[in-house]
Parts: structure tokens; sequence; C-alpha cells
């Protein structure tokens, strides 16, 4: 058991970089990308900012075709399109091409239903005061729903950190790979319970630091 | 119609609607909101528009800063016409008019400081002029304390005051005031309303009000357009419209905010305690009726008791009715009467044994069905919102 720990304890350090490494940046491009065709979900809805039924439509139908589809399967779906931008379909750096798209897929429809909870007397009373539509959207929509955001921000790493578990499907590594191969595979059940424990912790802490930030935003 | 003079009334209009119509939707779902309405608002003047909710004034009053755009006709506000501007230009002129809500519509993310320094932000002032500006409108409203409370600290008045201070803050020369006093109390009322006086009366801003509420038109306005599914159906002088309203809306918003005539049912109360023959006598300013009254009663020797009315202040100036029981021979009452017609309004109501209804008290208080069909009636019910309106202010009433 001892002996085992030895080799093991470095691999799961390994892991543990690599579900940190697809989760950040995933985070990073897909959210981002998330935020931006949310904001475009929400300001060009009929009634609101920027309505254009046909970029709304065309935006909604996008998001609801991608968005159910098994992540496991969307990955190897996406492999010829990885192909071209990474120029691989092995590894961890090809298994965060379709991890950033999923989750921009995923963030857009949160930030969308946290953008619905602003009261549009707000943006109303942005027009009247001459505000450009650019304007409104990063400095009322944005600020206004900012806790919900960081909420929603918080609630996204979580999914994310899910999704990341299937790296190994293509040889992504990471502690769900980590799991699997080193723990279910060998009938380790303590990998498997110390890796949970790994997740667990790393869920909690962000989901904390979640909280704390969304507070303080809010009684600012 | 005589017209009371505002200050800069001769100068240019500050507002001018030209035929101006907004329909929502299309086909069959069309609405039209605004139905070929024209009116002036002069520079300098503060100006009401009432109706009930739905007849289209909130929807006029985004016609004025574009928020919403004409279907036809055209909006002029000082000089500039502003169908068909492109959007840039559309937000210079919303830069020069200030607008407060109903419910405030404070940035939630922003202290009050921040939220009057929004719109100088969005004019591009910079940072040294913005923290002077902002200090010197939070004066002006009395909120200088509160520069760094967030809106969710604040009162519903207090947050009504930053709302002026940031409509304000780019000195602006129209502000549009929508429902401004109606999420507030009576007494945060007065309050604000004491405020949009002064910064009518001390900045020269020509002020628009929309409201359902009579009693603001009554202590706030100079002229009163009154409107009903989407048409102006009066428009006139304040004083005016309270003492000669021609349309039924706008009599039904005249009886919501004065109570001096009795009701029907009050009037059958009134019969049943005073049996002799009983007139009202309206109180006007100038005409100095009710010393009018008292001197003719006693030349005639008329006994006369006050048995009902009330006199309160219409854009500042007296306004009201008494109901008088006058008791002496029949012939004395029939002289008297035709010497106090020549100076004052005078309705006969009758004795007990032959009442006389009185024609205005029952088209404020009568259901509109019950009366002559009024072409645009089918489009709501006037009557449930007229009750409405009489029960919200039962508590105003005379204030």
């Amino acid at each position: 058991m001892n002996r085992d720990w030895s080799t093991l304890w470095p691999l799961l350090w390994e892991a543990f970089g690599q579900t940190l490494q697809m989760v950040t940046i995933a985070l990073l491009t897909g959210g981002l990308a998330g935020l931006a065709l949310g904001l475009a979900l929400y300001v060009t809805r009929p009634g609101n900012l920027l309505a254009n039924k046909v970029v709304f439509g065309v935006l909604n139908v996008l998001v609801n075709i991608v968005r159910p589809i098994p992540f496991i399967i969307f990955v190897t779906l996406l492999g010829p399109v990885t192909l071209q931008v990474v120029g691989t379909t092995l590894g961890t750096e090809a298994f965060i091409f379709p991890l950033s798209v999923m989750t921009a897929f995923g963030t857009s429809r949160i930030v969308e239903q946290n953008l619905v909870g602003i009261d549009p007397g707000v943006v109303e009373a942005a027009r009247a005061m001459g505000a450009s539509s650019w304007r409104i959207i990063t400095t009322v929509l944005v600020p206004e729903a900012l806790a919900p955001l960081i909420l929603g921000y918080t609630f996204l790493f979580i999914a994310v950190l899910d999704m990341s578990a299937i790296a190994g499907l293509i040889g992504g590594g990471g502690l769900g790979n980590f799991a699997l191969t080193y723990g279910y595979q060998r009938y380790n059940w303590m990998v498997v319970l110390v890796t949970v424990a790994v997740i667990i912790v790393i869920v909690q802490l962000v989901q904390w630091v979640g909280n704390r930030l969304a507070r303080t935003v809010l009684h600012r | 119609m005589s017209e009371k003079t505002t200050g800069p009334a001769s100068a240019a209009p500050a507002i001018e609607l030209r035929g101006v119509s907004k329909t929502f939707g299309d086909g069959d779902r069309a609405v039209r909101a605004v139905d070929d309405v024209s009116l002036t608002v002069r520079a300098g003047e503060i100006f009401g528009v009432i109706g009930y909710s739905g007849a289209g004034k909130s929807t006029l009053v985004r016609l004025v800063n574009a928020l919403e755009t004409v279907t036809s006709g055209s909006v002029v506000v000082e000089g500039t016409d502003l169908s068909g501007l492109p959007e840039r230009k559309v937000r210079a002129v919303r830069a020069r008019i200030g607008m407060i809500f109903q419910q405030f519509n404070l940035l939630s993310s922003r202290t009050v400081a921040g939220n009057v320094a929004y719109p100088l932000k969005v004019a591009r002032w910079p940072q040294e002029k913005r923290a002077a500006r902002v200090a010197e409108l939070l004066e002006f409203v009395g909120l200088s304390d509160k520069a760094r409370a967030y809106p969710r600290q604040l009162s519903g008045g207090q947050k009504q005051r930053v709302g002026i201070a940031r409509a304000l803050a780019t000195s602006p020369t129209i502000l549009l005031a929508d429902e401004a006093t109606s999420a507030l109390d009576p007494e945060t009322t007065r309050d604000v309303l004491a405020l949009l006086r002064r910064v009518n009366a001390e900045l020269g801003i020509t002020i628009v009000v929309i409201t359902h509420e009579m009693d603001v038109v009554r202590s706030l306005c100079d002229r009163v357009a009154v409107m009903e599914h989407g048409k102006v159906v009066e428009v006139g002088d304040v004083y005016d419209v309270f003492s000669a309203p021609s349309a039924d809306a706008a009599q039904r918003f005249v009886g919501t905010s004065m109570h001096d005539r009795p009701s029907p049912d009050a009037l059958a109360r009134l019969r049943e305690r005073h049996p002799g023959r009983l007139v009202t006598v309206g109180v006007r300013e100038g005409a100095s009726s009710g010393t009018e009254l008292f001197r003719l009663l006693r030349e005639h020797e008329v006994d006369g008791s006050v048995v009902f009315g009330g006199i309160s202040e219409v854009g500042q100036r007296p306004f009201g009715s008494l109901t008088v029981e006058l008791v002496a021979p029949d012939d004395r009452i029939t002289t008297f009467l035709a010497a106090l017609r020549e100076h004052a309004d005078v309705v006969d109501l009758g004795t007990a044994q032959q009442p006389v209804d009185d024609p205005r008290a029952l088209r404020a208080e009568h259901d509109p069905q019950g009366g002559p069909p009024d072409p645009g009636d089918d489009l709501g019910d006037p009557y449930g919102v007229a009750r409405d309106a009489v029960l919200r202010h039962g508590h105003l009433g005379g204030a």
C-alpha cells in the first residue's frame, strides 16, 4: 500500500494539474465567448435593446442544438474540427478545444437567464440619458447582473470540472482519468475515494469563494 | 381659453407634437396607443398629462425623448424634429431631456453619487468636474449625506430625489416625469412635488408630468391635457379644466380630486337632515362669490347655513364650492338666487319634496356605461379604474 502510493501521489498530482489546466482554460475562453453569446441572446431578444428576430432566432436554435448533445459524443463529433484547430485529436490540448466550445454554449444560457432578471426600467433610464447600446451592455447590464453572474460562473466551474472527467477518452489525462485508470480498472477503491475527496475539496473551495464574492458584490 | 402666463411663455415651444400617432404590433393585433395627438408644451411651464392606465400617456411621453418612435406625425423638441433623426443625433437630444420614473430605475450596483454621475460619464465629463457637479446636485435635492449609500438603503422618497438629481445632472432644459409620485405615500408625494416645483422655478426647466392622480395636476401643473384611448380629449389651463371640465374623462378626474360637491348619496342624506332649499355656490378666484353670498343672504333676509362644501387651491388659486340650505319664503329665495347668479355659479338642488339632481355630481360619480355610450369605451373599463382612483384619493381629499 505504501509502495503503491509513493508512485500514485505524483500521478495524482499530475492529474490534478491537468484538470486545473483544462478547467481554467475552458472557463476563460469558453466562459468569455459564452458571456458574449449570452449577451447577444439577451439584447437581440424581441423587445430588448437591439431586438433582431433573425439574429436571435439563429443564435437561439444553435444553442438549443448544441447543448443537449452528450459531451462524450460531442468530443468525438467535434474531432475533425479539433484536428484543424489544434492539429491533433489526442491529449490534453485536444480535449480543451471541445471542452471550451461546450462551455461557451452552456455559459450563454446561464448568462442570458441571469440578465433576464434585470429591471428593464434601468435599461430604459440609461437610454433616456443618451447612453449607447454598447455602453449600456458594459456599464448597466453586466454590473447590474454581476452577483448572479458570479454564482452562474461558480456553477459552471463545477459543470466544466464534471465534463473534464472524460478527458481520458482521448488521452487528455486529468483526475477523472486517474480515478478510472488507477482505481476502477485495478480494483483499487482507495484511489477512487481519494480522487473523489480531492474533487469535493476543489468544488467546496470554489463554491465558497463564489458565494463570498457574490455576497460582497451585492452588499457594496 | 384663458391661459396663465408662465414666465418665458413667449419663447419658442419646448415640445411640439403634430398629429402624432403610435401603433404597436400589426394586423389584427395592432394597438393604437397614441392616436393623432397635437400638443404644444411651452418653455418654462409645468404641463400635466393625465389619463387612466392604458390611455397612452406613458407612450406619449416616450415619443418626446424618442425612446419610442412615432408611427406618423412629428415630434419637435426645441426646434429639432426627432422623426427620422439618426440614433447618434437622437442621443444628443436625449441628453437635453431628463427623465424620472415611477419605479425610480436607479442602478443598484452604484452608489447614490455613482448614479448621479452616470449621465455625466455618458456625456464624457472629466472626473473632477463630475465630482463637483454631483456634490452640487445632491445638495440641491438634500441628499449630500447619502452620497455613498446604495439605492437599496434609501426610502422611496429618497430614491426619487436621487432620480431627480440624476435627471438634472447634464443641465437639461426639459424634465419628463413618468408617474414620478405614484409609488410614494402622500407625505413623500408632497415633498417630491415641492422639489419639482423648485426645479421649475429655480432652474427654469420645463416639466412634463404624466400622472393618473388629479391631485398632482391640481397642485403642480400650469396646464393639463386629459388623455383617453390614445387621444387628447381636453387640454387647457388647469384652473379652467377644474372649473369647467367638458370631456367625460376630465369630469371624472376632477371628481376624484375635488370633494366639495355632495355625491348623490351624500345629497340624499343631506336632504333628510335639511328639508329646505339646497343650492351649491361655486367659489372662484376674484369673483368674491363667498363674500357676495353672505352679503346677499343678509340683504334678502334669507337664512342660510353651510351644510357641505370645501375650498382649496387649484394651480395656487382658490377653488371650490359651498352647499347652503336656504330658509325663507319662496319668492324671497327666488329673488335672492337671481341676485346671486350675477356673481357666482349656482346649482339649484331643490328641496327634499322637489329635489333637483346636480348634473355635475351625477356625471362625476355615475357609471359611464349607464350614461350615453362613449365611442371609445369598448377598449377598457373606465369605471373600474375610476373607482380605484376615487378610493386611492380618499385620504388625500382637500389636502
